[in-house]
């Protein structure tokens, strides 16, 4: 078993099941990442894709869908053909109440030898994560130009 | 905001503990003695200095197996970044539509 290439953590003030919310559904990924959509039927086994305008940047797999506790999936970039033979990675969300917070930890692992590919992820869960925070907390997203993250649309 | 701005900023106002995120950053995911090897600091200080640096959720571990790994987490750092330098961002946008009008309003 290799050991996670990152692992991040938020303490939002929401409630377990918005959070869940928020991680599964589009109407919020749109807000706080990058206009994404997230495509599922969140069934574990099923096909997952995020969709940017239209495009489909990433594939994966449903592997675990415990609500509100524990959502995973593989995650494969089609977009760039350096990163298309690349094997999946695989994330995973951990949701836990502490009081009025929730602690989100997400970790990343599997990933192969490219460079790229991970400053490309180090650049982007951050933020996403902070948007994600700020949508939940506030009502608004924080509106990150994807240029201001130094990568080209992984 | 219940998160803790200023124990961010005590945890980064202190070299040793800037010198243990720069190892993470270098090398995520390391032991308490990975993180000790090399350093000129005893088990002891890196130890309390780890504390002090996950209670500010700047750094954040698990367990793998038998070990426990620490992790550089830089969303408090990116919280920073949005919420100050967006803060100055905006306030030189507003000096400059400012610097404008006034400009403009001379050559009337």
């Amino acid at each position: 078993m290799s050991k996670p290439e990152f692992v991040y953590v938020t303490y939002i003030e929401t409630t377990p099941d918005k959070l869940w919310q928020a991680l599964t559904s589009s109407e919020f990924s749109r807000a706080y990442w990058f206009g994404t959509e997230l495509r599922s039927d969140w069934r574990v086994g099923s096909p997952f894709a995020l969709v940017m305008g239209g495009t489909t940047s990433d594939v994966g797999e449903i592997l675990e869908y415990d609500p509100p506790r524990r959502l995973s999936y593989t995650f494969q970039h089609v977009l760039k053909e350096e990163f298309r033979n690349e094997r999946p990675t695989k994330v995973v969300f951990t949701l836990e109440p502490h009081g009025k917070l929730v602690k989100l930890t997400l970790t990343h692992e599997g990933f192969g030898g490219v460079p790229e590919l991970l400053n490309a992820i180090s650049n982007g869960w951050p933020a996403i994560l902070s948007s994600l925070k700020s949508l939940l907390e506030t009502g608004n997203a924080l509106a990150i130009p994807l240029s201001a993250l130094g990568t080209k649309g992984v | 905001m219940i998160l803790i701005m200023d124990d961010v900023f005590k945890a980064l106002a202190d070299a040793s503990r800037r010198s243990l995120l720069d190892r993470l950053h270098a090398r995520n995911g390391q032991t308490l003695n990975e993180l000790c090897d090399g350093l000129d600091m005893t088990r002891q200080a890196v130890t309390k200095h780890l504390v002090i640096l996950e209670a500010a959720n700047l750094v954040t571990t698990i367990r793998h197996g038998r070990e426990k790994l620490h992790y550089l987490n830089p969303v408090p750092l990116h919280e920073i970044g949005e919420r100050w330098i967006k803060k100055f961002e905006r306030g030189k946008l507003a000096a400059l539509s400012e610097l404008k009008r006034q400009l403009e309003k001379r050559d009337e």
